[in-house]
């Protein structure tokens, strides 16, 4: 399943990688510690694991922009179940249940409503964030139940986190999901025609809808370990997240046209997305100054093999 | 004009119609309640308050028309008002017409940067438009060094120039209602505006009677980034402040205003007047909820609510089989 032009883009990726982490290790002394690194890949964890399933979902063809107007949403769920003085596994149950309830909707929208991805996931970003923005106001929630830092702030072994641990798992199952199953073949199908899929007698928008309800979800359990790690919930949480996660999904070589992808390449990503903005922060670069780095890379990504095609 | 375009001519001229008695209603219906908002001087608020937002719509518009989508018009904004808030604080003595000149061409030269990558490397608007969203933003900081430009550095001529009265109404909104007229009239009557509508409605067909798509998409990014660079003077001289975060997230309430007006995604599909209209809906909103009681950050709720139920509707309406759309997108 995995062309020849998609190996070269991932040996890309692990070059740009390893040329990054040595650039880093020479220039800051403190770069190269196992817990240095471990407190790194918390730059990238949460975003990654939402990056998974919106990566099968953009290779079907589709778009999700709402996905940090979710983690918003959940989060305030989460907040607000603790306020009432729920314990941890009725916080964390509100924190996915949230982001499905949320994905489930966005599904409905583009398959039952015939809206298109990025017009109705644009209201529902609107939607989602904004209903966080009526319920909080200007308030914080912080009242989370003492066993609720675990998720965000524990680590499994050693120097390996929780939340790394989950991404690596999940990372896995998308990639034999994707490459290994049937389902994954009809996403592939979906994304290159989805007329002659249909024709072929495959229910398409049950996996659209699948793949947007999976999208929440990840978003759901992204907030729960954000919100598990911040320790607090403001509905400005995960502001612009949408773009980190959509960047690290094409950036990992996934065709916005759809049809295309690969889950290593998106892993991949994701370090390299975490590397660069971890480097840049030990270099005292200021965010806002990484975000020229970021959305020229993303521009850049997509520039280089539409000019090497042109030739 | 072919039967079908005349067809759909007249669809989107009923639904503007039935959009403007649903806005007369939402008006009517405010000033039931509160009779205070139909007073002359609250209408010119109201204009002056939606100015911005009508100017960026329409130029948001004539992207989507042709099929593009522009998330950077919020960061072209905000970065070119911070360059007007800079040479105006550098050279406070040459007054408003260089500021102007210079923002309509800065904005510009950012819209033709994502005009050539969608035009000439044939890139996915919404990439393009999300890197440069971001790389914009990035260029305000570098530019200000992360400082703020406040009202007391800039010059009154500066400050002055959109509060200016004229019969009653700001110059802002003087200059909304001419971009708004201008538009109705040249995407009626001038052949070359016309073209806007063929490269977005089927580009195949528009190829075959000389036009070249490409270059209508080129053409859109400009106008809509002249625009919106314009709009940054504007917005800087209104709240009298020029700092990195402003407009943030603006691009989505214009998009949401083209959106409730009627403008199509697919391209092809949208008027000028349905656009004014989808402003005026929100303006109207966000201007009577502190009547009503309804703390302002119910707004964007709101906004969310009236995307979705105006996009649910209008594709109810359409009810073309998706299969034709999403082949046509994809070649």
């Amino acid at each position: 399943m995995i062309s020849a032009a998609a190996k070269s883009w991932e040996s890309m990726l692990t070059l740009v990688f390893a040329l990054g982490f040595v650039l880093f290790s020479l220039t800051s002394p403190y770069f190269l510690s196992v817990d240095t690194l471990s407190d790194a890949t918390f730059n990238f964890t949460e975003r990654a694991i939402v990056a998974l399933p919106l990566a099968l979902l953009i290779i079907a063809g589709e778009i999700d922009i709402s996905v940090a107007g979710i983690i918003a949403l959940a989060s305030v769920a989460m907040g607000l179940a603790a306020e009432q003085g729920a314990g941890t596994g009725t916080v964390v149950a509100a924190g996915l249940g949230t982001g499905l309830a949320a994905g489930c909707i966005n599904g409905a929208l583009v398959t039952l409503g015939r809206v298109p991805a990025i017009v109705a996931t644009i209201g529902t970003m609107t939607l989602f964030r904004g209903a966080a923005y009526a319920v909080l106001g200007d308030r914080v929630l912080k009242n989370y139940p003492d066993g609720f830092a675990i998720f965000g702030q524990g680590y499994l072994v050693g120097p390996v986190s929780i939340e790394l641990a989950l991404f690596v798992v999940l990372a896995v199952a998308a990639a034999l999901f994707l490459h290994g199953s049937r389902w994954g073949r009809v996403v592939y199908a979906i994304g290159a025609n989805p007329v002659a899929t249909r024709f072929a007698g495959i229910a398409v928008d049950r996996y659209r809808f699948a793949l947007f309800a999976l999208t929440g979800l990840a978003s759901g359990l992204a907030a729960v370990l954000l919100t598990s790690r911040l320790g607090s919930t403001r509905p400005s949480i995960a502001q612009g997240w949408e773009l980190e996660i959509i960047s690290i999904v094409i950036l990992g070589g996934v065709s916005v046209w759809g049809g295309k992808g690969s889950i290593l390449g998106v892993v991949l990503a994701a370090l390299v997305f975490g590397l660069v903005t971890f480097g840049l922060g030990l270099m005292n670069i200021p965010g806002i100054v990484m975000s020229i780095f970021t959305g020229a890379l993303l521009i850049l990504v997509v520039a280089v093999p539409a000019l090497v095609q042109r030739k | 004009m072919t039967h079908a375009a005349r067809k759909r001519g007249s669809q989107v001229a009923r639904r503007d119609l039935q959009f403007a008695l649903l806005t007369l209603a939402l008006l009517a219906a405010v000033v039931w309640a509160f009779p205070g908002f139909a007073s002359p001087d609250n209408l010119a608020a109201l204009l002056d308050d939606t100015a911005i937002l009508v100017m960026l719509a329409l130029g948001q518009m004539l992207v989507i028309l042709v099929r593009g989508i522009d998330l950077s018009v919020a960061a072209n904004l905000a970065l070119c008002g911070m360059l007007a808030a800079l040479f105006n604080r550098a050279f406070p003595e040459l007054g408003v017409l260089p500021v102007l000149a210079l923002t309509l061409a800065a904005g510009g030269l950012l819209g033709a940067l994502n005009g050539i990558l969608v035009w000439k490397l044939r890139l996915p608007p919404i990439v393009v438009t999300l890197g440069t969203m971001s790389v914009y933003r990035g260029v305000i900081y570098l530019l200000s060094g992360g400082e703020w430009v406040n009202d007391n550095e800039m010059s009154p001529a500066f400050v002055a120039f959109t509060r200016a009265e004229f019969l009653g109404l700001t110059s802002l909104s003087w200059l909304a209602l001419i971009c708004a007229v201008a538009f109705m009239l040249l995407l009626r009557r001038l052949p070359l505006a016309r073209n806007f509508y063929a490269a977005g409605g089927n580009p195949e067909a528009a190829a075959y009677s000389g036009i070249d798509a490409g270059r209508m998409q080129f053409l859109a990014y400009v106008v809509c980034g002249a625009i919106a660079g314009l709009a940054g003077y504007l917005w800087v001289a209104r709240f009298a402040v020029a700092y990195t975060d402003i407009a943030l997230g603006f691009e989505l309430q214009v998009i949401a205003a083209c959106l409730i007006g009627g403008v199509a995604i697919g391209g092809g599909v949208g008027s000028a007047l349905g656009v004014v209209l989808g402003c005026l809906f929100l303006g109207i909103i966000r201007n009577s909820l502190p009547l009503v009681g309804i703390s302002a950050f119910w707004q964007m709720f709101i906004n969310g609510m009236v995307i979705l139920a105006a996009v649910l509707l209008s594709a109810r309406q359409q009810r073309q089989p998706r299969t034709t759309t999403l082949e046509v997108a994809r070649d």
